[in-house]
C-alpha cells in the first residue's frame, strides 16, 4: 500500500504548484483569495495524510486546527475585497 | 472484514488525491474568477472530504476525530465559497458571458435601490 500514498502525494504537489501559480498570476484579489482557499484545503487532507504515516495521532488535532483557521481567514478576506471592513 | 474496511478506506484516499489534483487544474486553467471559484472549491471539499474518511476507515480508533473534520469542511467549504463569489460581485467583476445569464445583476440593482432610498 506504499504505492497508493506515493501517487497520492504526487498528486497533491503537483495540484499545490499549480495553485502556487495561480497565486502569484492572479490578475485581481479574488483571484489570489481563491488560490488561497484551494491551497489550505489541499494541506489539510495532506497533514491527516501525514498523520496515518506517521502514525501520530496528534497531527489531526493540528489539522482541525488549521482549517478553523483558514476558513476564518477567508471570511475576513472576502469581508476585505467587499469593502465592509 | 477489518481488511476490507482497509481497502476501501485505500480506495477514497486514492480518489480523493485525484479530485484534489482536479480541483487544482480548474484553478490554473479556467478563465473567470467565478468558474474558477467553482472547480476548486467543489472538487477540493470532494477530495478532501474523501481522503480524510478515507483515513478514518484505515484506522477505527481514530473515525469520530476524522468525522468532526469532514463534518467542519462540509459546513465550512461552501460559506466561504458563497461569501468569496458575493464579494467579488459587490468589487465589481461581471462574469464571463459567452454563452450564460447574470441572473443576479435584477436582484442585486433592487438591493441596491432599497438600501439607498
Amino acid at each position: 500500500m506504499n504505492i497508493i500514498f506515493i501517487i497520492v502525494f504526487s498528486l497533491m504537489a503537483i495540484g499545490s504548484i499549480l495553485s502556487m501559480i495561480r497565486f502569484i498570476k492572479g490578475p485581481r484579489s479574488a483571484d489570489r483569495a481563491v488560490a488561497l482557499d484551494t491551497l489550505s484545503i489541499t494541506i489539510t487532507s495532506a497533514l491527516v495524510l501525514l498523520a496515518l504515516i506517521f502514525e501520530r495521532y496528534i497531527y489531526i488535532d493540528v489539522a482541525l486546527v488549521y482549517a478553523v483557521l483558514g476558513f476564518i481567514g477567508i471570511i475576513v478576506i472576502a469581508r476585505y475585497i467587499e469593502g465592509a471592513l | 472484514m477489518m481488511e476490507i474496511l482497509e481497502y476501501i478506506g485505500y480506495g477514497l484516499v486514492l480518489i480523493g488525491g485525484v479530485f484534489l489534483f482536479l480541483g487544482a487544474l480548474g484553478i490554473y486553467r479556467m478563465p473567470d474568477i467565478y468558474t474558477r471559484l467553482q472547480a476548486g472549491t467543489k472538487a477540493s471539499t470532494l477530495g478532501a472530504m474523501s481522503t480524510i474518511l478515507g483515513v478514518g476507515l484505515i484506522q477505527p480508533e481514530w473515525f469520530f476525530k476524522v468525522l468532526i473534520i469532514v463534518i467542519f469542511m462540509g459546513l465550512a467549504n461552501p460559506l466561504s465559497s458563497h461569501a468569496l463569489a458575493r464579494s467579488t460581485y459587490r468589487m465589481g467583476v461581471t462574469p464571463y458571458l459567452k454563452n450564460g445569464v447574470d441572473a443576479y445583476k435584477k436582484a442585486f440593482k433592487k438591493q441596491i435601490k432599497k438600501f439607498t432610498s
